[in-house]
Protein backbone atom coordinates (compact mmCIF):
# COMPACT_ATOMS: atom_id res chain seq x y z
CA UNK A 1 0.00 0.00 0.00
CA UNK A 2 1.30 3.68 -0.93
CA UNK A 3 1.41 6.00 1.67
CA UNK A 4 0.98 9.55 0.10
CA UNK A 5 2.09 12.14 1.94
CA UNK A 6 1.75 15.69 0.29
CA UNK A 7 3.61 19.20 1.98
CA UNK A 8 3.22 18.06 5.85
CA UNK A 9 3.95 21.72 7.66
CA UNK A 10 4.11 21.36 11.63
CA UNK A 11 5.32 24.75 13.44
CA UNK A 12 5.88 23.96 17.04
CA UNK A 13 6.15 28.15 17.80
CA UNK A 14 9.17 29.54 15.53
CA UNK A 15 10.19 26.30 15.29
CA UNK A 16 9.70 23.78 11.84
CA UNK A 17 10.37 20.70 12.49
CA UNK A 18 8.16 19.95 9.55
CA UNK A 19 8.64 22.12 6.96
CA UNK A 20 6.85 21.01 3.88
CA UNK A 21 7.70 17.36 3.61
CA UNK A 22 6.64 15.46 0.33
CA UNK A 23 7.41 11.91 0.19
CA UNK A 24 5.46 8.63 -1.71
CA UNK A 25 6.62 5.42 0.40
CA UNK A 26 6.19 2.83 -2.34
CA UNK A 27 4.67 -0.15 0.05
CA UNK A 28 7.08 -3.21 1.85
CA UNK A 29 9.55 -2.02 4.62
CA UNK A 30 10.69 1.57 4.08
CA UNK A 31 13.67 3.36 5.72
CA UNK A 32 13.32 6.65 7.36
CA UNK A 33 16.65 8.03 8.32
CA UNK A 34 18.11 10.67 9.44
CA UNK A 35 20.37 13.03 11.67
CA UNK A 36 19.14 13.82 15.18
CA UNK A 37 16.23 16.32 15.00
CA UNK A 38 15.36 15.80 11.56
CA UNK A 39 12.22 15.44 12.54
CA UNK A 40 11.67 11.75 12.21
CA UNK A 41 9.57 11.31 15.26
CA UNK A 42 7.71 14.01 14.81
CA UNK A 43 6.49 12.37 11.30
CA UNK A 44 5.57 9.58 13.11
CA UNK A 45 3.75 11.57 15.44
CA UNK A 46 1.62 13.68 12.76
CA UNK A 47 1.06 10.35 11.43
CA UNK A 48 -0.24 8.52 14.55
CA UNK A 49 -2.72 12.12 15.61
CA UNK A 50 -0.10 13.20 18.53
CA UNK A 51 0.79 15.91 16.16
CA UNK A 52 -1.40 18.11 13.96
CA UNK A 53 0.46 20.17 11.04
CA UNK A 54 -0.76 23.69 10.22
CA UNK A 55 -0.94 22.14 6.28
CA UNK A 56 -0.63 18.74 4.47
CA UNK A 57 -2.23 15.85 3.74
CA UNK A 58 -1.28 11.84 4.44
CA UNK A 59 -3.16 9.80 1.74
CA UNK A 60 -3.09 5.69 2.16
CA UNK A 61 -5.55 3.84 0.44
CA UNK A 62 -7.49 6.47 -0.79
CA UNK A 63 -8.14 7.69 2.63
CA UNK A 64 -7.06 10.75 4.51
CA UNK A 65 -5.35 9.92 7.54
CA UNK A 66 -5.27 13.18 9.20
CA UNK A 67 -9.06 13.58 8.95
CA UNK A 68 -9.60 11.32 11.01
CA UNK A 69 -9.09 11.36 15.46
CA UNK A 70 -6.23 9.40 16.85
CA UNK A 71 -7.75 6.45 18.26
CA UNK A 72 -9.43 6.12 15.33
CA UNK A 73 -6.27 5.86 13.18
CA UNK A 74 -5.42 3.16 15.16
CA UNK A 75 -8.39 1.16 14.69
CA UNK A 76 -8.08 2.11 10.93
CA UNK A 77 -4.58 0.26 10.93
CA UNK A 78 -1.88 2.86 11.95
CA UNK A 79 0.29 0.97 15.08
CA UNK A 80 3.50 2.36 16.26
CA UNK A 81 5.74 1.58 18.42
CA UNK A 82 8.06 4.10 20.37
CA UNK A 83 11.54 4.72 21.24
CA UNK A 84 10.77 4.29 24.80
CA UNK A 85 9.09 1.37 26.30
CA UNK A 86 5.55 1.47 26.55
CA UNK A 87 4.27 -2.51 26.98
CA UNK A 88 2.17 -2.23 30.03
CA UNK A 89 3.67 -3.05 33.32
CA UNK A 90 1.03 -5.28 35.02
CA UNK A 91 -0.54 -6.72 32.36
CA UNK A 92 0.90 -10.25 30.87
CA UNK A 93 2.46 -10.43 27.37
CA UNK A 94 -0.94 -11.95 26.07
CA UNK A 95 -2.61 -9.52 27.56
CA UNK A 96 -0.96 -6.68 26.09
CA UNK A 97 -1.42 -7.80 22.72
CA UNK A 98 -4.58 -8.92 23.22
CA UNK A 99 -5.07 -4.90 24.36
CA UNK A 100 -4.35 -3.86 21.17
CA UNK A 101 -6.22 -6.81 19.01
CA UNK A 102 -9.70 -5.97 21.20
CA UNK A 103 -9.75 -2.24 20.90
CA UNK A 104 -9.13 -2.21 16.72
CA UNK A 105 -10.88 -5.29 15.99
CA UNK A 106 -14.36 -7.02 16.90
CA UNK A 107 -14.18 -10.55 17.52
CA UNK A 108 -15.25 -13.70 18.72
CA UNK A 109 -13.06 -14.93 21.95
CA UNK A 110 -11.57 -17.59 20.15
CA UNK A 111 -10.70 -15.79 17.44
CA UNK A 112 -8.78 -13.37 19.59
CA UNK A 113 -7.05 -15.55 21.56
CA UNK A 114 -5.94 -17.59 18.48
CA UNK A 115 -4.85 -13.96 16.73
CA UNK A 116 -3.24 -12.61 19.89
CA UNK A 117 -1.25 -16.54 19.85
CA UNK A 118 -0.27 -16.02 16.63
CA UNK A 119 1.55 -12.61 16.60
CA UNK A 120 3.28 -13.19 20.20
CA UNK A 121 4.43 -16.21 18.08
CA UNK A 122 5.55 -14.70 15.05
CA UNK A 123 7.70 -12.69 17.60
CA UNK A 124 9.22 -15.36 19.58
CA UNK A 125 7.18 -14.68 22.28
CA UNK A 126 4.58 -17.86 22.91
CA UNK A 127 6.71 -19.18 25.96
CA UNK A 128 6.82 -15.96 28.02
CA UNK A 129 3.18 -15.17 27.13
CA UNK A 130 1.51 -15.52 30.73
CA UNK A 131 4.08 -13.93 32.18
CA UNK A 132 3.80 -10.37 33.66
CA UNK A 133 5.93 -7.77 31.60
CA UNK A 134 7.22 -6.25 34.26
CA UNK A 135 9.23 -9.65 34.86
CA UNK A 136 11.15 -9.50 31.45
CA UNK A 137 14.13 -8.56 30.04
CA UNK A 138 14.55 -5.30 28.30
CA UNK A 139 14.86 -7.91 24.96
CA UNK A 140 11.18 -9.39 25.53
CA UNK A 141 9.77 -5.88 26.33
CA UNK A 142 11.01 -4.61 22.83
CA UNK A 143 9.44 -7.88 21.04
CA UNK A 144 6.16 -7.20 22.94
CA UNK A 145 6.50 -3.52 21.23
CA UNK A 146 6.47 -5.04 17.82
CA UNK A 147 3.75 -7.97 18.38
CA UNK A 148 1.66 -4.92 19.51
CA UNK A 149 2.22 -3.47 16.07
CA UNK A 150 1.78 -6.18 13.87
CA UNK A 151 -1.24 -8.36 15.89
CA UNK A 152 -4.42 -8.68 13.74
CA UNK A 153 -4.59 -6.62 10.35
CA UNK A 154 -2.33 -3.50 10.37
CA UNK A 155 -1.97 -1.70 7.71
CA UNK A 156 0.79 0.88 8.61
CA UNK A 157 3.58 -0.18 11.12
CA UNK A 158 5.66 2.63 12.32
CA UNK A 159 8.62 1.53 14.32
CA UNK A 160 10.94 4.56 16.16
CA UNK A 161 14.26 2.81 17.13
CA UNK A 162 13.23 -0.30 17.70
CA UNK A 163 16.25 -1.82 17.80
CA UNK A 164 18.05 1.08 20.54
CA UNK A 165 20.03 -0.68 23.03
CA UNK A 166 19.88 -3.69 22.09
CA UNK A 167 22.88 -5.99 21.67
CA UNK A 168 23.57 -6.98 17.96
CA UNK A 169 22.58 -11.05 18.05
CA UNK A 170 19.00 -9.69 19.70
CA UNK A 171 18.83 -6.94 17.00
CA UNK A 172 19.17 -9.14 13.90
CA UNK A 173 16.59 -11.79 15.20
CA UNK A 174 14.54 -8.55 15.36
CA UNK A 175 15.57 -7.51 11.60
CA UNK A 176 14.22 -10.89 10.64
CA UNK A 177 10.73 -10.26 12.43
CA UNK A 178 11.00 -6.99 11.05
CA UNK A 179 11.57 -7.99 7.28
CA UNK A 180 9.03 -10.74 7.26
CA UNK A 181 6.03 -8.08 8.81
CA UNK A 182 4.96 -6.92 4.68
CA UNK A 183 4.42 -10.03 3.68
CA UNK A 184 2.35 -11.58 6.84
CA UNK A 185 0.00 -8.45 6.97
CA UNK A 186 0.33 -6.55 3.67
CA UNK A 187 1.13 -3.79 6.02
CA UNK A 188 3.51 -0.63 4.88
CA UNK A 189 6.20 -0.60 7.43
CA UNK A 190 8.31 2.48 8.17
CA UNK A 191 11.11 2.24 10.16
CA UNK A 192 12.99 4.85 11.94
CA UNK A 193 16.42 3.73 12.99
CA UNK A 194 20.30 4.96 13.21
CA UNK A 195 21.52 1.47 12.77
CA UNK A 196 21.80 1.90 8.79
CA UNK A 197 22.78 -1.82 8.70
CA UNK A 198 19.37 -2.56 9.94
CA UNK A 199 17.97 0.03 8.06
CA UNK A 200 19.71 -1.42 4.83
CA UNK A 201 19.22 -4.73 5.79
CA UNK A 202 15.40 -4.61 6.45
CA UNK A 203 14.21 -2.07 4.07
CA UNK A 204 14.63 -1.57 -0.15
CA UNK A 205 13.72 1.85 0.24
CA UNK A 206 14.03 4.90 2.40
CA UNK A 207 13.80 8.30 2.81
CA UNK A 208 16.00 10.68 4.21
CA UNK A 209 15.44 13.66 6.76
CA UNK A 210 16.74 16.51 7.23
CA UNK A 211 16.18 19.85 9.23
CA UNK A 212 12.01 19.11 8.58
CA UNK A 213 12.52 18.62 5.24
CA UNK A 214 13.17 15.65 2.70
CA UNK A 215 16.31 15.48 1.61
CA UNK A 216 16.44 11.94 -0.50
CA UNK A 217 14.82 9.22 -1.32
CA UNK A 218 15.24 5.61 -3.35
CA UNK A 219 16.51 2.78 -3.12
CA UNK A 220 18.46 2.19 0.35
CA UNK A 221 21.93 1.65 -1.42
CA UNK A 222 21.81 4.50 -3.38
CA UNK A 223 20.16 6.72 -0.98
CA UNK A 224 23.28 5.74 2.13
CA UNK A 225 25.71 7.10 -0.98
CA UNK A 226 24.37 9.95 -1.74
CA UNK A 227 26.98 12.75 -1.30
CA UNK A 228 24.09 15.23 0.50
CA UNK A 229 23.35 12.54 2.58
CA UNK A 230 26.56 11.84 3.69
CA UNK A 231 26.72 15.46 4.84
CA UNK A 232 24.06 16.28 6.70
CA UNK A 233 25.74 13.21 8.91
CA UNK A 234 28.37 15.82 9.69
CA UNK A 235 30.51 14.52 6.89
CA UNK A 236 30.87 11.11 7.10
CA UNK A 237 32.81 9.40 4.53
CA UNK A 238 30.20 6.48 4.25
CA UNK A 239 27.00 5.15 6.59
CA UNK A 240 27.89 1.62 6.32
CA UNK B 1 2.93 -8.95 52.47
CA UNK B 2 1.08 -8.13 48.91
CA UNK B 3 2.61 -11.10 47.42
CA UNK B 4 0.85 -13.13 49.45
CA UNK B 5 -2.37 -11.40 48.68
CA UNK B 6 -2.28 -11.82 45.37
CA UNK B 7 -1.06 -15.29 45.06
CA UNK B 8 -3.63 -16.63 43.04
CA UNK B 9 -4.82 -19.95 44.90
CA UNK B 10 -5.08 -17.58 48.11
CA UNK B 11 -7.76 -15.22 46.65
CA UNK B 12 -10.92 -17.22 46.13
CA UNK B 13 -10.22 -19.18 49.92
CA UNK B 14 -9.58 -15.96 51.34
CA UNK B 15 -12.78 -14.27 50.54
CA UNK B 16 -14.79 -17.28 51.15
CA UNK B 17 -13.48 -17.47 54.78
CA UNK B 18 -13.61 -13.29 55.44
CA UNK B 19 -17.36 -13.42 53.96
CA UNK B 20 -18.10 -16.59 56.00
CA UNK B 21 -16.58 -15.56 58.78
CA UNK B 22 -18.90 -11.96 58.88
CA UNK B 23 -21.86 -13.91 57.42
CA UNK B 24 -22.14 -16.37 60.46
CA UNK B 25 -19.31 -15.61 62.99
CA UNK B 26 -19.23 -12.06 63.55
CA UNK B 27 -23.08 -11.61 64.07
CA UNK B 28 -22.67 -14.63 66.89
CA UNK B 29 -19.98 -13.02 69.05
CA UNK B 30 -20.38 -8.95 68.68
CA UNK B 31 -22.29 -6.93 70.63
CA UNK B 32 -24.57 -4.26 68.88
CA UNK B 33 -21.65 -1.43 68.88
CA UNK B 34 -18.91 -3.55 67.24
CA UNK B 35 -21.87 -4.85 64.85
CA UNK B 36 -22.63 -1.54 63.70
CA UNK B 37 -19.26 -1.01 63.50
CA UNK B 38 -18.45 -3.63 60.87
CA UNK B 39 -21.31 -2.87 58.69
CA UNK B 40 -19.67 0.81 58.25
CA UNK B 41 -16.26 -1.25 57.79
CA UNK B 42 -17.85 -2.69 54.59
CA UNK B 43 -20.03 0.36 53.58
CA UNK B 44 -16.35 1.80 53.64
CA UNK B 45 -14.56 -0.25 52.56
CA UNK B 46 -16.62 0.05 48.80
CA UNK B 47 -15.77 4.00 49.46
CA UNK B 48 -12.12 3.56 49.53
CA UNK B 49 -12.45 0.46 46.68
CA UNK B 50 -14.01 3.02 44.45
CA UNK B 51 -11.25 5.70 45.28
CA UNK B 52 -8.64 3.22 45.39
CA UNK B 53 -9.79 1.80 41.77
CA UNK B 54 -9.63 5.42 40.38
CA UNK B 55 -6.18 6.02 41.53
CA UNK B 56 -4.73 3.13 41.04
CA UNK B 57 -5.99 1.61 38.53
CA UNK B 58 -6.46 4.49 36.25
CA UNK B 59 -4.04 7.22 37.59
CA UNK B 60 -7.16 9.76 38.29
CA UNK B 61 -5.78 11.78 41.60
CA UNK B 62 -9.71 12.13 42.42
CA UNK B 63 -10.24 13.68 46.30
CA UNK B 64 -14.16 13.61 45.51
CA UNK B 65 -15.29 10.31 46.05
CA UNK B 66 -17.32 11.93 48.78
CA UNK B 67 -19.57 13.42 46.60
CA UNK B 68 -21.33 10.55 44.97
CA UNK B 69 -21.43 8.94 48.00
CA UNK B 70 -23.06 10.98 49.99
CA UNK B 71 -25.28 12.13 46.66
CA UNK B 72 -26.07 7.85 46.99
CA UNK B 73 -26.96 8.25 50.49
CA UNK B 74 -28.84 11.49 50.43
CA UNK B 75 -30.78 10.08 47.48
CA UNK B 76 -31.53 6.71 48.94
CA UNK B 77 -32.76 8.05 52.05
CA UNK B 78 -35.07 10.75 50.55
CA UNK B 79 -36.89 8.13 48.15
CA UNK B 80 -36.76 5.74 51.01
CA UNK B 81 -39.02 8.31 52.92
CA UNK B 82 -40.46 9.30 49.63
CA UNK B 83 -41.71 6.08 48.71
CA UNK B 84 -42.36 2.79 49.00
CA UNK B 85 -40.09 1.23 46.74
CA UNK B 86 -37.84 -2.50 47.74
CA UNK B 87 -34.68 -1.44 49.86
CA UNK B 88 -32.57 -2.68 47.28
CA UNK B 89 -34.19 -0.81 44.87
CA UNK B 90 -33.57 2.31 46.47
CA UNK B 91 -30.06 1.24 46.77
CA UNK B 92 -29.54 0.75 42.81
CA UNK B 93 -31.40 3.96 42.12
CA UNK B 94 -29.27 5.94 44.62
CA UNK B 95 -26.22 4.06 42.67
CA UNK B 96 -27.18 5.75 39.20
CA UNK B 97 -27.79 8.59 40.27
CA UNK B 98 -24.58 8.91 41.89
CA UNK B 99 -22.83 7.22 38.23
CA UNK B 100 -24.96 9.58 36.23
CA UNK B 101 -23.15 12.65 38.80
CA UNK B 102 -20.26 10.79 38.80
CA UNK B 103 -19.83 11.59 34.80
CA UNK B 104 -20.96 14.91 35.03
CA UNK B 105 -18.00 15.22 37.22
CA UNK B 106 -15.81 13.15 34.98
CA UNK B 107 -16.38 15.58 32.19
CA UNK B 108 -14.65 18.52 32.92
CA UNK B 109 -12.31 16.79 35.01
CA UNK B 110 -10.93 15.05 31.94
CA UNK B 111 -9.29 18.39 30.53
CA UNK B 112 -7.19 18.27 33.73
CA UNK B 113 -4.49 15.59 35.29
CA UNK B 114 -2.87 15.08 38.31
CA UNK B 115 -2.47 17.50 40.86
CA UNK B 116 -5.30 19.82 38.85
CA UNK B 117 -7.61 16.69 39.09
CA UNK B 118 -7.18 16.38 42.81
CA UNK B 119 -8.01 19.88 42.84
CA UNK B 120 -10.77 20.40 40.88
CA UNK B 121 -12.09 17.33 42.61
CA UNK B 122 -11.48 18.40 45.92
CA UNK B 123 -13.43 21.80 45.15
CA UNK B 124 -16.34 19.72 44.15
CA UNK B 125 -15.95 17.58 47.57
CA UNK B 126 -16.40 21.05 49.44
CA UNK B 127 -19.57 22.55 47.40
CA UNK B 128 -21.10 18.78 47.74
CA UNK B 129 -20.90 19.49 51.28
CA UNK B 130 -22.30 23.31 50.82
CA UNK B 131 -25.08 21.77 49.59
CA UNK B 132 -25.77 19.52 51.73
CA UNK B 133 -25.81 21.74 54.35
CA UNK B 134 -28.02 23.89 52.60
CA UNK B 135 -30.66 21.21 51.68
CA UNK B 136 -30.51 20.50 55.74
CA UNK B 137 -29.35 16.69 54.79
CA UNK B 138 -31.14 14.76 54.51
CA UNK B 139 -33.54 15.14 57.43
CA UNK B 140 -36.16 12.72 58.30
CA UNK B 141 -39.35 14.39 57.46
CA UNK B 142 -42.06 12.55 55.26
CA UNK B 143 -41.69 13.14 51.13
CA UNK B 144 -39.04 13.72 48.90
CA UNK B 145 -37.84 17.65 50.83
CA UNK B 146 -39.56 16.92 54.49
CA UNK B 147 -37.59 18.62 56.72
CA UNK B 148 -38.99 18.44 60.72
CA UNK B 149 -37.25 20.76 62.97
CA UNK B 150 -37.60 19.36 66.12
CA UNK B 151 -34.91 16.09 66.53
CA UNK B 152 -37.51 14.32 68.55
CA UNK B 153 -39.83 14.02 65.06
CA UNK B 154 -37.17 12.71 63.39
CA UNK B 155 -38.30 9.13 61.85
CA UNK B 156 -35.50 6.40 61.57
CA UNK B 157 -35.09 5.53 58.04
CA UNK B 158 -36.55 2.37 57.06
CA UNK B 159 -34.46 -1.00 56.34
CA UNK B 160 -35.57 -3.87 54.16
CA UNK B 161 -37.94 -6.10 55.99
CA UNK B 162 -35.61 -9.06 55.57
CA UNK B 163 -32.56 -6.99 57.61
CA UNK B 164 -34.65 -4.99 60.30
CA UNK B 165 -32.29 -5.91 63.19
CA UNK B 166 -28.41 -4.52 63.06
CA UNK B 167 -26.95 -8.21 62.54
CA UNK B 168 -29.30 -8.66 60.03
CA UNK B 169 -28.64 -5.55 58.07
CA UNK B 170 -24.57 -6.28 58.47
CA UNK B 171 -25.29 -9.46 56.26
CA UNK B 172 -27.36 -7.72 54.30
CA UNK B 173 -23.85 -4.93 53.95
CA UNK B 174 -21.94 -7.39 53.71
CA UNK B 175 -23.31 -8.87 50.45
CA UNK B 176 -23.85 -5.86 48.83
CA UNK B 177 -20.45 -4.97 49.10
CA UNK B 178 -19.55 -8.30 48.29
CA UNK B 179 -21.69 -7.59 44.72
CA UNK B 180 -19.93 -4.30 44.06
CA UNK B 181 -16.40 -6.14 44.96
CA UNK B 182 -17.32 -8.90 42.49
CA UNK B 183 -18.66 -5.55 39.97
CA UNK B 184 -15.21 -3.89 40.00
CA UNK B 185 -13.57 -7.15 39.30
CA UNK B 186 -14.88 -7.97 36.55
CA UNK B 187 -14.65 -4.71 35.00
CA UNK B 188 -10.71 -5.05 36.38
CA UNK B 189 -10.17 -8.50 34.81
CA UNK B 190 -11.65 -7.56 31.34
CA UNK B 191 -11.50 -5.11 28.91
CA UNK B 192 -11.68 -2.00 30.55
CA UNK B 193 -9.11 -3.59 33.21
CA UNK B 194 -6.87 -3.74 30.51
CA UNK B 195 -7.60 -0.24 28.83
CA UNK B 196 -7.12 1.40 32.35
CA UNK B 197 -3.82 -0.12 32.98
CA UNK B 198 -2.86 1.08 29.23
CA UNK B 199 -3.78 4.59 30.07
CA UNK B 200 -2.33 4.48 33.24
CA UNK B 201 1.01 4.26 32.26
CA UNK B 202 1.13 6.39 29.06
CA UNK B 203 -2.07 7.82 27.12
CA UNK B 204 0.21 7.93 23.54
CA UNK B 205 0.67 4.65 23.99
CA UNK B 206 -2.87 3.98 25.12
CA UNK B 207 -4.08 5.96 21.78
CA UNK B 208 -1.94 3.86 19.28
CA UNK B 209 -3.46 0.60 20.76
CA UNK B 210 -7.27 2.33 19.73
CA UNK B 211 -8.24 2.66 22.77
CA UNK B 212 -10.69 5.57 23.14
CA UNK B 213 -9.68 6.98 26.02
CA UNK B 214 -12.61 9.74 26.98
CA UNK B 215 -14.71 7.19 27.32
CA UNK B 216 -13.11 4.91 29.59
CA UNK B 217 -12.09 7.69 31.47
CA UNK B 218 -16.08 8.15 31.82
CA UNK B 219 -16.93 4.36 32.55
CA UNK B 220 -14.43 4.13 35.41
CA UNK B 221 -15.68 7.81 36.82
CA UNK B 222 -19.35 6.12 36.25
CA UNK B 223 -17.95 2.78 37.83
CA UNK B 224 -16.62 4.48 40.81
CA UNK B 225 -19.46 6.86 41.64
CA UNK B 226 -21.88 4.02 41.09
CA UNK B 227 -20.09 2.30 43.77
CA UNK B 228 -19.68 5.01 45.83
CA UNK B 229 -23.59 5.72 45.73
CA UNK B 230 -24.83 2.22 46.73
CA UNK B 231 -22.21 2.15 49.48
CA UNK B 232 -23.69 5.81 50.69
CA UNK B 233 -27.28 4.24 50.70
CA UNK B 234 -26.32 1.59 52.57
CA UNK B 235 -24.89 4.07 54.97
CA UNK B 236 -27.64 5.74 55.07
CA UNK B 237 -29.82 2.22 56.27
CA UNK B 238 -27.15 2.12 59.02
CA UNK B 239 -27.18 5.21 60.50
CA UNK B 240 -31.14 5.55 59.81
CA UNK B 241 -31.68 8.93 61.36
CA UNK B 242 -29.32 12.66 62.12
CA UNK B 243 -26.83 11.64 59.64
CA UNK B 244 -23.86 14.47 60.39
CA UNK B 245 -22.51 15.79 56.55
CA UNK B 246 -18.88 15.54 58.16
CA UNK B 247 -19.09 12.26 56.69
CA UNK B 248 -19.28 13.63 53.51
CA UNK B 249 -16.92 17.13 54.11
CA UNK B 250 -13.94 18.19 52.95
CA UNK B 251 -12.21 16.48 56.07
CA UNK B 252 -13.55 13.54 54.96
CA UNK B 253 -12.65 13.41 51.44
CA UNK B 254 -8.64 13.54 52.14
CA UNK B 255 -9.36 11.31 55.31
CA UNK B 256 -10.26 8.60 52.58
CA UNK B 257 -7.87 9.36 50.07
CA UNK B 258 -5.24 9.02 52.84
CA UNK B 259 -6.47 5.57 54.32
CA UNK B 260 -7.03 4.26 50.68
CA UNK B 261 -3.53 5.01 49.91
CA UNK B 262 -2.31 3.77 53.12
CA UNK B 263 -4.44 0.48 52.52
CA UNK B 264 -3.00 -0.19 48.33
CA UNK B 265 -4.77 0.99 45.56
CA UNK B 266 -3.63 -1.89 43.46
CA UNK B 267 -5.43 -4.53 44.94
CA UNK B 268 -8.78 -4.13 46.19
CA UNK B 269 -7.80 -5.71 50.03
CA UNK B 270 -6.02 -2.44 49.72
CA UNK B 271 -9.63 -1.01 50.48
CA UNK B 272 -10.64 -3.82 53.13
CA UNK B 273 -7.63 -2.87 55.18
CA UNK B 274 -8.33 1.00 54.75
CA UNK B 275 -11.69 0.36 56.04
CA UNK B 276 -10.34 -1.99 58.89
CA UNK B 277 -7.99 1.06 59.81
CA UNK B 278 -10.77 4.16 58.93
CA UNK B 279 -13.68 2.30 60.92
CA UNK B 280 -12.97 -0.25 63.75
CA UNK B 281 -9.22 0.05 64.55
CA UNK B 282 -10.01 3.61 65.96
CA UNK B 283 -12.88 2.20 68.07
CA UNK B 284 -10.75 -0.63 69.20
CA UNK B 285 -7.95 2.08 70.42
CA UNK B 286 -10.61 4.30 72.16
CA UNK B 287 -12.38 1.54 73.17
CA UNK B 288 -9.79 -0.55 75.08
CA UNK B 289 -6.59 1.19 75.14
CA UNK B 290 -5.50 3.81 77.64
CA UNK B 291 -5.96 7.28 76.35
CA UNK B 292 -9.28 7.08 75.02
CA UNK B 293 -10.14 10.16 73.03
CA UNK B 294 -6.33 10.78 72.48
CA UNK B 295 -6.43 7.90 69.72
CA UNK B 296 -8.88 9.56 67.78
CA UNK B 297 -6.42 12.56 67.20
CA UNK B 298 -3.20 10.69 66.98
CA UNK B 299 -4.92 8.15 64.53
CA UNK B 300 -5.47 11.38 61.98
CA UNK B 301 -1.81 11.61 62.41
CA UNK B 302 -0.99 8.92 61.89
CA UNK B 303 -3.13 8.75 58.37
CA UNK B 304 -1.53 11.77 57.69
CA UNK B 305 2.62 10.44 58.00
CA UNK B 306 0.74 7.06 56.23
CA UNK B 307 0.16 9.32 53.28
CA UNK B 308 3.69 11.58 53.23
CA UNK B 309 5.14 7.97 53.47
CA UNK B 310 3.05 6.69 50.62
CA UNK B 311 3.63 10.04 48.09
CA UNK B 312 7.60 10.35 49.22
CA UNK B 313 8.00 6.41 48.39
CA UNK B 314 5.49 6.11 45.20
CA UNK B 315 7.93 9.55 43.80
CA UNK B 316 10.86 7.53 44.35
CA UNK B 317 9.45 4.14 42.75
CA UNK B 318 6.71 5.19 40.10
CA UNK B 319 4.35 2.39 41.90
CA UNK B 320 2.21 3.65 44.40
CA UNK B 321 2.26 0.80 46.69
CA UNK B 322 0.62 0.93 50.01
CA UNK B 323 0.66 -2.31 52.63
CA UNK B 324 -1.65 -4.82 50.41
CA UNK B 325 -0.09 -3.65 47.01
Amino acid sequence: MKVEVSDVRVQFGGVMPLDGVTVTFPGGTCGLIGPNGAGKTTFFNVLSGYVTPVSGSVLCDGVELLSMPDYKRARWGVRRTFQTEQAIEGLTVFDNVLTVYEHTAKASRAKKKAVVEEALEFCGLSAVGQQLVRTLPAKERRFIEVARAVVGEPKMVLLDEPAAGLPEEETNELSAIIRAIPERSDATVILVDHDMALVQACCEWSAVLDFGRLLASGPTGDVLRDPKVLSAYLGEDELL
Amino acid sequence: MGAIFKHKAFEPGAIAVLVAFALFVAPAIFGAFWITNLTQMAVFAVVAASAGMLYGRVGLVSLGQVAPYGIGCWVTMRLAYATSLPFPVLLLIGGLVAAVIGVLIGLPALRVSGLYLALVTLMLAAAIETALGVLKFPNGGGGFKGVVTSLSDLAPMRRPGFAESDPAYFRFSVIIALLLFLLAYAFLAGKPGRAWASIRQSEPSAIAAGIAITQYKLIAFALAAFMAGVAGGLFAGSVRQSIGIDQFSRQAALFLIAVALMGGVHSLWGAVLAAFFSKVMLDLLTTYMVGGQFWNDFSLSLFGFGLMMNLIQSTKAMEKKGLLG
